[in-house]
């Protein structure tokens, strides 16, 4: 292997990159704006929550929790009934967005051994919406709980919640992993297809296949320093979550990088196959664009949850690769998981690198046909 | 057509095409051409837009394989050795090949780095092809703002400069001055009179003068080869635009 070609090449793609300043800085400063823009839009919409409450048998518990809800900045109690036969309308009518249902007897469970259940419904027909009200209305809960604990110890309430017309949300913190699984493409395949498509629209690209410089080399050139600009935005859009948004980093910021990187790889792949199917610089951003941002956006389950997605469709989300790296991410970030949970994904996704790294030499092989 | 005897039958052959062949689906880029071309020979191929020069040039350095035929180029094989070719060519394609966003200086570095030259060769190779060129003030200046005749001579010596025994050159000097154009061509002799072979291909009738011989191609064929004072008595003509325009006037996809 010629190791100083490859290093006069990387040389020269290190130059290309640090010359164009403007690229460079809105590169550098798009996980920074993605996080703050989608975390404020994400959380604008939601205050003066409408809260529904169901209470069969009002007692002092329930009176207390229920009086949090109304002193709390972000809940409105729009109605309290003693069956739940009144919530389904109020849902249907949008006159709710979420109903609070104690079980018979909550106050005597909360002296009692027994768990204290309450069932909390959220209306998330606007998932993003839903999953944050969900999440308030377990903080109101939970710091109730805290505080009875306090004083007579060992108290425990068990909500339970359901996600009406959207069962599968998990945590406000949803958005982040994806956000990053997003930046990881913009940058990687679109900046490489572009980059990759500018050599070829030039005629440089021939010039280089013509030197002692193979397809692996002039890809390795290409995918190393957008590889080091991946990693540099993944611990930005990290950084931009944790101090705006105080979204949780509960694992290992290590794996996740090395998840991260593997799925830099899928994408700076994708990017190399588009720019090696296109003839210029413009249908090169185009072809990113519709190939690995959209399906990334809109498939791999980060704003539109899979599992809501018409039965011929979520199938489809097997083979985009954000898809998997969301799980990981997500299970990395949120749940705290470690590999020993995400190998299939990760596996998944390691495949995908191989194949789409090989098909992209491939595909700069000189046309032998 | 026949192939000619080389130029000397003792010397080395830089270039050796057998029945060279490349096809496109239906159509016929490259129609089964016979030529060779010797060692330190400036050899000119001309032709018509799309009488198929630089499919001819692609086949030769190993972008694209022959549909039919055999060539070899510096001793090796199209087919097979290609990897031993790009070693011992440098090539000039028909869009500029020097990269604007970097300066003089770089573009240099990076192409002595590819063709594995070492530190101190780069650096001495760069002061004298800078002294040469008169660009010793611009060399950290970027490419993009030079002058686009610098910037064909400064390609010229750029694809030379880890000294290849064939350079080919596709339309080299297209949209360039005629003063450029001769000092091109200046570096073309020097580059010969060092024993690298040039395999030129050009638009300019004037330039095919400058030859050691040339070749026309119509159609995807050779339709004559030779020196230039062969070929313009062969066709009875005064210079060799003559002997093109009758050539290609019977072709099919001249524009």
């Amino acid at each position: 292997m010629n190791t100083g070609a490859l290093r006069a090449f990387l040389i020269k793609e290190l130059r290309h990159i640090l010359r164009d300043r403007q690229t460079l800085t809105i590169l550098l400063l798009m996980p920074l704006v993605q996080v703050v823009l989608f975390g404020f839009a994400l959380r604008s919409d939601v205050r003066n929550i409408r809260v529904a409450v169901v209470d069969p048998s009002p007692d002092y518990a329930t009176i207390a929790l229920r009086s949090r809800f109304m002193t709390s900045t972000r809940f409105q109690v729009v109605s309290v009934t003693n069956t739940t036969d009144a919530i389904e309308p109020l849902f249907r009518r949008g006159d709710a967005d979420v109903a609070l249902m104690f079980e018979p007897g909550f106050g005597n469970h909360i002296v009692g051994a027994e768990p204290a259940r309450l069932l909390l419904a959220v209306d998330a027909s606007d998932p993003n919406t839903g999953t944050v009200i969900q999440s308030y209305a377990r903080a109101v809960i939970a710091s109730y709980e805290s505080e009875v604990s306090a004083t007579r110890g060992g108290v425990q309430i068990t909500p339970e919640v359901r996600m009406r017309f959207n069962p599968t949300l998990e945590s406000v913190n949803l958005f982040v992993p994806g956000l990053i699984a997003l930046v990881l493409t913009l940058v990687s395949a679109l900046m490489t297809a572009v980059s990759l498509s500018r050599e070829k629209e030039r005629g440089t690209l021939e010039v280089l296949l013509v030197s002692p410089l193979r397809p692996a080399h002039i890809i390795v050139g290409k995918v190393l320093p957008y590889l080091g600009l991946a990693f540099a935005n993944v611990l930005t859009a990290l950084l931009a979550a944790w101090l705006v948004f105080h979204v949780p980093f509960r694992g290992s910021v290590l794996l996740l990088l090395a998840e991260s990187v593997i799925y830099a790889l899928v994408s700076l792949a994708l990017g190399v196959l588009i720019a090696a199917n296109t003839s210029s610089q413009r249908a090169a951003m185009l072809g990113a664009m519709l190939v690995t941002m959209l399906p990334s956006t809109l498939l791999s389950g980060m704003i539109f949850p899979i599992a809501s997605m018409p039965a011929w469709l979520s199938p489809v989300t097997v083979i985009i690769p954000a898809r998997w790296f969301i799980v990981i991410a997500r299970g990395i970030m949120l749940k705290g998981v470690g590999i020993n949970y995400l190998w299939r994904e990760s596996v998944i996704l390691l495949v995908m690198a191989l194949v789409l790294m090989a098909a992209a030499v491939r595909s700069f092989k000189p046309r032998l046909a | 057509m026949t192939a000619p005897a080389p130029a000397s039958a003792t010397r080395e052959l830089a270039i050796d095409a057998k029945n060279l062949t490349r096809r496109f689906g239906t159509f016929t880029a490259v129609d089964h051409i016979t030529f060779n071309v010797g060692a330190g020979e400036v050899f000119g191929f001309l032709g018509a837009n799309g009488a198929g020069k630089t499919t001819a040039i692609k086949i030769l350095v190993g972008l694209i394989a022959p549909t039919e035929g055999e060539a070899r180029v510096a001793g090796f094989d199209v087919r097979t050795q290609r990897a031993q070719i790009r070693r011992n060519i440098g090539y000039m394609s028909q869009k500029f090949s020097l990269y604007g966003d970097l300066t003089v200086r770089e573009n240099i570095q990076l192409y002595g780095g590819i063709y594995a030259l070492t530190d101190a060769q780069i650096r001495d190779r760069t002061k004298v092809l800078l002294d040469s060129l008169g660009l010793t003030a611009s060399a950290d200046d970027l490419v993009a703002s030079l002058p686009l005749g610098w910037k064909q001579k400064l390609a010229l010596s750029v694809a030379l400069l880890h000294e290849p025994k064939i350079v080919f050159l596709d339309e080299p000097t297209g949209g360039v001055d005629p003063i450029t154009r001769r000092q091109f061509w200046e570096l073309i002799y020097a580059a010969a009179a060092g024993g690298t072979t040039v395999f030129v291909t050009t638009h300019y009738m004037d330039e095919a003068e400058y030859c050691d011989r040339i070749s026309i191609m119509v159609d995807g064929r050779i339709a004559a080869l030779g020196t230039p004072a062969e070929l313009k008595k062969q066709y009875d003509a005064t210079t060799v635009d003559d002997v093109f325009v009758r050539l290609a006037r019977g072709a099919k996809a001249a524009e």
